[in-house]
C-alpha cells in the first residue's frame, strides 16, 4: 500500500479541519471533498492515531476504505456510498443513517448504524459484522460470502426490504423488526433468491419467500450464533437482548447448495 | 430414454501399428479408449470421443485416426447437424446446450477482409531486424494537455499529474480466465510468460492463488459480480483492477463454477465453501448505471489510493459507443471491448452464437466516437476476442486500439485443440480443468516457455509488417486506418471501419 503523502501534506491543506488530541483525531467534515477526506484517513492511518471523529459528515464516500490500523471512527451526520467498502479492520461507529452500498466487499471490522440503512448493506461482504439500528433497503447481504474462518454477519434492528438475501452463499443475516407491535411480519418479498449457503434468522415472519429457501426451527446450535449477535446488537442499542430473543424466529437456509444445477444439457 | 444422438466422432485404429501400450487409455479423460486384456485389443467408445487430439498427438505409433462420423443426416444447409443435435439433447434433458471457447461460425470474421498497406518506392521500409522497432504501449489516461516548465539547468520539467499507466513491451496481454475454469498450473505460465515478456496476465475472476502474488507486477486483477477472491491484498496485489461487466462468449449473462469444481484450493482462492455453486449474477449488483460504475471505479481507486489504472471491460454490443464513452466519462483508465468471437469455460451455445457483435466493428465504433467527443486521451482501448494472429492485432491497433488482449490462442499454445469441451471440466490437455491427475499435464515451465515463444514470434512479425509499411513505432498504427483497406465489404461497413476499399 502506498502511504505516499505525509500527514503536514494533508493537513496543510484542511488543517484548519483537523485537531489532534494525543492519539484521538477530530475532523470537521464541513465542506471537505471526499477525496481529500479519505486520504486525511489515510494520512493518520499507522501514525499512531487510535480513534477519530469525523463530524458534519454530509454524503462523503467510501469512508472507511484502505485503512490499514485497527482504527475506531466515529461519524456524526450522514456518510455517503460504498461506506467502509473492501474494508479491513476498521471499527466504524455512525451516529446518524447511511446510504446505499454499507460494507461493500468488506472484508473484516465492524459497521454499528445509529439510524437507517439504505440499499445493498453487506454487498458480497466477506468478513465482519455490520449492525443496523433500525430498517435497512433493498437487497441487503446479497451474495454475502463465507469461508474458513470468515463468517460475515449483519444484524437489522428494524425490518428490511425486498430481495433480502439474495444470492447468499454464506455468512449470517439476522432482521428483528423491533419496531413492530403484535404479529411480527416482514413485508419484503423475494427473500433469499438464488441462496445457496449460508442462514437467516428473521424475527416474526416473511411476507414472501424466494423459491431457493426454506424455513427450518432453530436448534440449540442456531440459538447460540443468534444470541451472541443479538446481545451485540443490543449492547450498541442499549437494548434488552433476553426480551428480543423470548420471540419466535424463522431460520431461513438453502433448499441446496447448488440451486442452478440442473440447467444443462450434457 | 434411449438417446437418439449419434457419436460426432469414429476412432480408427491401425491395428498394425498398435503396439497395445494403451498410452490412449490414460491420455484420453472421456474413457473413449479401453483395452480389453482377454482378446488383447482395444476397444473405442465412440459416443465418448471429443477429438481433442490428445490420445493421436500421443499415440507413439501413429495409429490413431479420429474422424468425424460420416453418419450424417441427410445433407441440409438449414437443418444442420448441429441443429438436429442439439434439438434431440434438449429433448432428452429439458436443458440449456452448454458449449466452450469461442463463436464457432462462419460469418463473423471481419479481419480476413482487412488487408494491410507496405511501402514501395516513395516511402523506404525498414528492416526491422537491423533497425530499431518500438513496440512499448502504454495503458491508461493520458492527460488533456501537458504543462511543461523550464528547470534551472534549461532542461524541461513535467508539471501534469501523470495517470498510473502500465508499461507493455508488446501490445498483447493474456485475457481473463479464472482460477477454476483453468487449472494451477495455467495460471502459473501465464503469469510467469507475462513477467518474462514485460507484458500482463489477468487473473479473470476466480481471485489470485497466493503463490503467484508475487508475479503481481504483471498480473491484472478482475472484480466481477460474484467478487470471488476480492479483498483488500489481492486489490494491492495487482498492477491494474478491471471491472468485468460483460464477456463477449456471453454478454448479458453471468457465470457458474458448477460446485463440482470447486475444490480445496478453488474454494481458497475463492473464498467460498468447498463444493458450492460459484454464481457470478448476471449483473454487478452494485451497478445500475454510469453513475453507479463511476462508483465502483472509484472504490477501486480510493482502495488502491489512485496508485493503479482501472478498467472496464463489457462485450461487444449494438450501442458499445455510447456505452464505452460512458465509461471513459465514468473515469475508467482503459476501456476492454470483448468481441462475439470471443471465448468462454462454459456458456450456452445460444448466446455464445446469437448475442454481440464482431469486435471489428466495435473498436472502430469506439475510437471513432471517443475521438468525435474529444476524450480519446482519457482512457485506452483494448481489444479482445477472436484474435487468431499477429495480423489480427496489428489490424486492432490501426482500427483504435491501444492492445489487445489474447486467451484463446494462449492456450493454443499450451496444447488446446479447440474441441469446444471445456465445460466438462475434463480438458484432456490438462488446461480447463482442476482434475489434479489432468492438471500436471501443464508444466509451467514449459508451459511459461510456449506462452512466451508466442509472445515472441507475434511480436517479430509485427515489427516484420510495421517495417514493410515504413512505420518503426506502434504509436504510428494506432488508430491509423490509412494503413487498412477492405475487401468484399459493403459501403456501410467500409464506413462503420473508417478504412477504403482495396483500390482506392
Amino acid at each position: 500500500m502506498s502511504k505516499n503523502m505525509e500527514l503536514k501534506d494533508v493537513t496543510n491543506n484542511i488543517r484548519k479541519n483537523l485537531i489532534l488530541k494525543k492519539n484521538v483525531a477530530l475532523i470537521d467534515a464541513t465542506g471537505v471533498y471526499y477525496r481529500d477526506l479519505n486520504r486525511l484517513l489515510r494520512s493518520l492511518d499507522g501514525n499512531g492515531i487510535k480513534k477519530v471523529e469525523i463530524c458534519n459528515v454530509y454524503g462523503q464516500r467510501y469512508i472507511g476504505t484502505d485503512l490499514d490500523d485497527h482504527l475506531n471512527i466515529d461519524i456524526y451526520g450522514t456518510p455517503g456510498n460504498d461506506l467502509g467498502a473492501f474494508m479491513k479492520g476498521v471499527n466504524i461507529t455512525v451516529h446518524g443513517n447511511v446510504q446505499d452500498g454499507c460494507g461493500n466487499t468488506m472484508d473484516h471490522g465492524t459497521i454499528v448504524v445509529h439510524g437507517r440503512a439504505g440499499d445493498l448493506v453487506g454487498h458480497s461482504m466477506r468478513g465482519g459484522k455490520i449492525f443496523i439500528r433500525d430498517d435497512a433497503g433493498y437487497r441487503v447481504g446479497i451474495h454475502m460470502k463465507e469461508y474458513i474462518g470468515k463468517r460475515p454477519a449483519i444484524v437489522i434492528g428494524g425490518t428490511a426490504q425486498d430481495f433480502l438475501g439474495e444470492y447468499m452463499a454464506g455468512g449470517v443475516l439476522v432482521v428483528l423488526g423491533l419496531h413492530m407491535k403484535g404479529e411480527i411480519r416482514h413485508d419484503a418479498r423475494f427473500v433469499g433468491t438464488g441462496m445457496h449457503g449460508g442462514t437467516m434468522y428473521i424475527r416474526g415472519e416473511v411476507r414472501h419467500l424466494g423459491e431457493e429457501v426454506e424455513v427450518k426451527e432453530l436448534n440449540k446450535a442456531d440459538y447460540r450464533i443468534l444470541g451472541s449477535l443479538v446481545y451485540e446488537f443490543c449492547r450498541y442499542y442499549g437494548l434488552d437482548a433476553e426480551k428480543v430473543l423470548e420471540s419466535k424466529f424463522w431460520k431461513l437456509v438453502p433448499v441446496s447448495s447448488r440451486p442452478y444445477g440442473r440447467l444443462y444439457t450434457y | 430414454m434411449k438417446s437418439y444422438v449419434t457419436p460426432e466422432y469414429i476412432v480408427e485404429r491401425d491395428n498394425d501399428k498398435c503396439i497395445r501400450c494403451k498410452v490412449c487409455v490414460n491420455q484420453c479423460s472421456y474413457d473413449t479408449h479401453c483395452y480389453d486384456e482377454e482378446d488383447d485389443c482395444m476397444i473405442s467408445r465412440n459416443e465418448n470421443c471429443v477429438n481433442c487430439q490428445r490420445c493421436a498427438t500421443f499415440c507413439p505409433t501413429q495409429a490413431i485416426t479420429i474422424r468425424p462420423n460420416p453418419n450424417r443426416y441427410r445433407p441440409n444447409a438449414n437443418w444442420t447437424q448441429e441443429a438436429l443435435t442439439g434439438i434431440k439433447k434438449q429433448a432428452e434433458t429439458g436443458g440449456v446446450v452448454l458449449t466452450g471457447m469461442g463463436c464457432d461460425k462462419p460469418n463473423l470474421t471481419y479481419w480476413d477482409r482487412l488487408l494491410l498497406n507496405a511501402s514501395q518506392v516513395t516511402n523506404p521500409s525498414i528492416d526491422p531486424l537491423r533497425e530499431p522497432m518500438e513496440l512499448r504501449t502504454y495503458i491508461g489516461s493520458k492527460p488533456d494537455k501537458l504543462d511543461l516548465e523550464t528547470a534551472e539547468d534549461n532542461g524541461v520539467v513535467l508539471k501534469t499529474k501523470l495517470a498510473p499507466q502500465l508499461q507493455l513491451e508488446t501490445p498483447i496481454m493474456f485475457s481473463a480466465m479464472s482460477y477454476g475454469s483453468i487449472s494451477l498450473n495455467v495460471h502459473k505460465s501465464l503469469a510467469r510468460a507475462a513477467s518474462e515478456a514485460g507484458t500482463f496476465y489477468n487473473t479473470g475472476e476466480g481471485g489470485l492463488e497466493k503463490s503467484l502474488y508475487k508475479y503481481g507486477d504483471h498480473v491484472i486483477v478482475q472484480v466481477a459480480s460474484g467478487r470471488f477472491g476480492v479483498h483488500p491484498d489481492y486489490l494491492d496485489a495487482g498492477a491494474a483492477i478491471e471491472i468485468k461487466i460483460g464477456q463477449g462468449a456471453k454478454p448479458g449473462i453471468g457465470g457458474h463454477l458448477p460446485g463440482e469444481k470447486v475444490s480445496e484450493e478453488i474454494s481458497k482462492t475463492r473464498m467460498i465453501p468447498l463444493g458450492t455453486d460459484a454464481l457470478s449474477p448476471a449483473p454487478q449488483h452494485d451497478i445500475y448505471s454510469i453513475e453507479d460504475l463511476r462508483q465502483l471505479i472509484y472504490a477501486l481507486k480510493e482502495a488502491t489510493d489512485y496508485t493503479k489504472p482501472v478498467f472496464v471491460k463489457i462485450a461487444a454490443v449494438h450501442n458499445s459507443a455510447a456505452i464505452a464513452s460512458g465509461i471513459v466519462r465514468a473515469g475508467a483508465d482503459a476501456v476492454v471491448l470483448d468481441g462475439v468471437r470471443g471465448g468462454t469455460g462454459a456458456a450456452p451455445r445460444i448466446i455464445r452464437d446469437n448475442v454481440g457483435i464482431p469486435i471489428e466493428m466495435a473498436l472502430a465504433a469506439v475510437d471513432q466516437r471517443l475521438r468525435d467527443e474529444g476524450i480519446r486521451n482519457r482512457a485506452s482501448v483494448i481489444a479482445a476476442g477472436g484474435i487468431k494472429s499477429s495480423a489480427d492485432v496489428l489490424k486492432a491497433i490501426a482500427l483504435g486500439a491501444d492492445a489487445v488482449y489474447i486467451a484463446t490462442a494462449a492456450l493454443v499454445s499450451l496444447g488446446c485443440t479447440v474441441c469446444q469441451k471445456c465445460y466438462t471440466g475434463k480438458c484432456p490437455w490438462g488446461i480447463a480443468t482442476t482434475d489434479l491427475w489432468l492438471t500436471k499435464r501443464i508444466n509451467p515451465d514449459i508451459g511459461a516457455k510456449r506462452l512466451a515463444g508466442l509472445l515472441r514470434g507475434w511480436s517479430l512479425e509485427i515489427m516484420e509488417m510495421m517495417g514493410g509499411m515504413g512505420i518503426n513505432a506502434i504509436e504510428s498504427v494506432r488508430g491509423n486506418r490509412l494503413v487498412l483497406r477492405g475487401v468484399g465489404l459493403t459501403d456501410k461497413e467500409l464506413e462503420i471501419l473508417g478504412v477504403r476499399m482495396v483500390g482506392e
